[in-house]
């Protein structure tokens, strides 16, 4: 393996790229080819009765040759097609952009910018982990538009993505040698990788922050909304069941169970081995247990942070983090909402902790404390009180402040919530009132950012306040977004 | 800064003639939801069937008669560093796009704005929600509009 992807000539993919792309298909096919031979031979052995036996029957027939070496053109044209496509398959790195060129008979050339890099995301899955090949995503904003370079040695991606990284942020550092890696015993290489941690220990500032347990994991997932609904669920059909005295109603839980199982697992899977450290290149994000995938998000690539408490997660006092990111990594596939879910459960220190990470410019605000439990003249713009109409339990806590660098939007009385937008990745701001609004003299504000499971905006703001706030917001959007200058992160130093 | 600082910003009108433009459109739109809900009093020869109908008509006109109002109420207004719009009576809506968060603008023309020469101005951002539409334009209005926004964008880029 080339140690410098970067120096802006075409390399190739990992060998076993077309192995572990057919992947398990592949191997299932051999595997069906290998049983169905041994019955064969079996048979032919101990003299069980051959009528019907395709093999015999071609042998008998002298179409045996033919037979054979058409198999033999078919195998081969695979294997060449299988060889073309990777030879064809080829990446480069220069300073300004990642580049890729596939296909055989239809050519495709994929440019990334890298300036316009929102993230990188190195995924293993298991197959591939075995193998010790890891798929390297460069996530750029827009549909469709990531760079997805499957599969690399696992050391390479890595490598690869730190000199990626360095590229992107603009500094003038020279690379930092590169440990000689690999003891030359293959097997050895590999269990080590396999067991290693998420995380390259020598490219962090700092361990990761938050550490998992087995016991808050599988509490997050007892206590989460989703328990309550399949209570409520579950209850409303035994009920049911009771009144018409008709028990066959209770089958119908079970597809639903087996959907919720296995979101249980997946969550479960996802949550255990989570990791998040901050590296001079962003906040790195490290998830999974068998599959794992690992995401490093550079700095100012957070559109909006949304922190929330579903309901009974007040009983422990914890937490979940998910953001808006302008790049979305394909991976994930169906599960794609957990890609943006950076803290999956974590107490108030995890949180502060997080945010510290991915907010830096907020670190030690005590608007965010506040924002998660909020207490009398904190800071926050509240809604008034006669905005308790349409606010029953929440009036009092609807608040909205403006920190050094963000906003942040505080609701929610039985599902709380805080949202913070920094400034400098708001897209546009509204104020909206609608008739019955009017009535109350209040307002909606709402901060516009990329698509993505947040949307931040504030019901019942004072009329006349929200005026003023959306006054606020537009000049320090502007500005903030005119002085943002994490394009080039590390260029200044 | 005080409520009185966006109502009287120097907000730009749109063009008179939108108002037959939308006009068209609601009277359109208005025979048609009134003549499906003539459907229960026709087909199924309902006891109460004349309530659905003179319910549709009677909002359609009062939409149709709040035209001119509605048109009114749209505004923009090109402030040093955004985008002011705004736009609805009963349902306002102002929204602050800074310039540098274009990613494009699009200019479109219905059939019926077209014999008007009118043209539709639509600011897109990286958010979906921004949705800053301005009809109504007079085509050069909106060509010049165009290359002003394209020209401050230009001059205040930014990132996403």
């Amino acid at each position: 393996m080339n140690p410098t992807f970067t120096d802006g000539e075409w390399h190739r993919l990992h060998p076993a790229t077309p192995l572990l792309k057919g992947g398990i298909a592949f191997i299932a096919i051999i595997g069906f080819v290998i049983v169905q031979l041994r019955d064969e031979l079996i048979n032919s052995f101990f003299g069980a009765d051959n009528d019907g036996d395709p093999l015999i029957w071609l042998r008998e027939s002298g179409l045996f040759v033919p037979v054979l070496l058409g198999v033999l053109v078919g195998l081969l044209f695979f294997v060449g097609g299988f060889y073309l496509s990777w030879r064809m398959h080829s990446f480069r790195i220069t300073d300004e952009v990642v580049e890729v060129r596939s296909g055989v008979l239809f050519r495709t050339n994929r440019k990334g910018r890298l300036d316009r890099i929102q993230g990188i995301n190195i995924s293993k899955p298991f197959i591939a982990r075995l193998f010790g090949a890891a798929k390297l995503e460069v996530n750029v904003a827009g549909q469709d538009a990531n760079v997805q370079l499957a599969y690399l040695g696992a050391t390479a991606a890595d490598e690869l993505r730190a000199d990626i990284l360095r590229l992107a942020s603009g500094t003038q550092e020279a690379a930092p040698d590169k440990a000689a890696a690999g003891s030359g015993d293959v097997i050895r290489d590999r269990v080590n990788e396999l067991l290693a941690p998420e995380l390259d220990p020598a490219a962090l500032r700092a361990e990761s922050v938050v550490t998992m347990n087995l016991g808050r994991v599988i509490g997050s997932l007892l206590l989460g909304d989703a328990t309550v609904t399949l209570l409520l669920v579950i209850a409303g059909i035994c009920v049911f069941a009771g009144v018409t005295d008709s028990p066959v109603f209770l089958f119908g839980v079970i597809p639903g169970a087996i959907g919720v199982v296995s979101y249980y697992a997946r969550k479960f899977t996802r949550s255990l081995r989570y990791t998040i450290a901050g590296t001079p290149d962003g906040v790195r994000i490290g998830y999974g247990l068998l599959s794992t995938t690992n995401e490093t998000l550079p700095p100012g690539r957070i559109h909006a942070v949304q922190v929330s408490q579903p309901l009974l997660w007040r009983i422990p006092g914890w937490w979940q983090i998910k953001v808006n990111l302008a790049g979305k990594s394909s991976t994930n596939g169906t599960a794609n909402q957990e890609n943006t879910t950076i803290l999956p459960v974590g107490n108030r220190d995890d949180v502060l902790a997080v945010l510290a990470l991915v907010l830096p410019s907020l670190a030690g605000e005590p608007l965010i404390g506040h924002g998660l439990l909020g207490e009398p003249g904190d800071g926050y713009v509240n809604s008034p009180r006669r905005a308790a109409v349409i606010r029953w339990f929440s009036w009092r806590r609807n608040g909205l402040a403006i920190a050094d660098g963000a906003v942040l939007l505080r609701k929610g009385a039985i599902w709380r919530e805080l949202i913070i937008v920094p400034l400098a990745r708001v897209q546009s701001v509204a104020l909206q009132v609608g008739w019955l609004r009017r009535r109350l003299r209040v307002a909606t504000l709402r901060v516009h950012t990329v698509a993505g499971p947040v949307t931040p905006s504030i019901g019942a703001v004072d009329d006349a306040t929200a005026r003023e706030l959306f006054q606020a917001i537009t000049a320090a959007a502007v500005d903030h977004g005119s002085r943002d200058t994490t394009q080039r992160w590390r260029a200044h130093g | 800064m005080t409520n009185a600082t966006i109502d009287d910003e120097a907000w730009q009108r749109v063009s008179a003639k939108y108002v037959i433009v939308d006009l068209i459109g609601y009277v359109i739109s208005g025979l048609m939801m009134t003549a499906i809900s003539f459907v229960p009093l026709v087909v199924a020869r309902w006891e109460f069937g004349w309530v659905p109908p003179v319910v549709v008509g009677a909002a359609s006109l009062v939409m149709i008669a709040l035209t001119p109002r509605r048109v009114r109420s749209i505004g923009y207004h090109l402030r040093d560093d955004d985008l002011l719009f705004k736009r609805g009576i009963m349902w306002q809506r102002i929204v602050a796009v800074p310039y540098g968060r274009m990613q494009l603008v699009d200019i479109n023309r219905g059939p019926i704005a077209r014999l008007c020469g009118l043209s539709e101005l639509k600011f897109v951002t990286a958010a979906a929600a921004s949705g800053v539409v301005i009809p109504g334009l007079p085509e050069q209005v909106a060509e010049e509009l165009r290359d002003t926004l394209v020209s401050l964008a230009e001059s205040r880029r930014a990132g996403l």
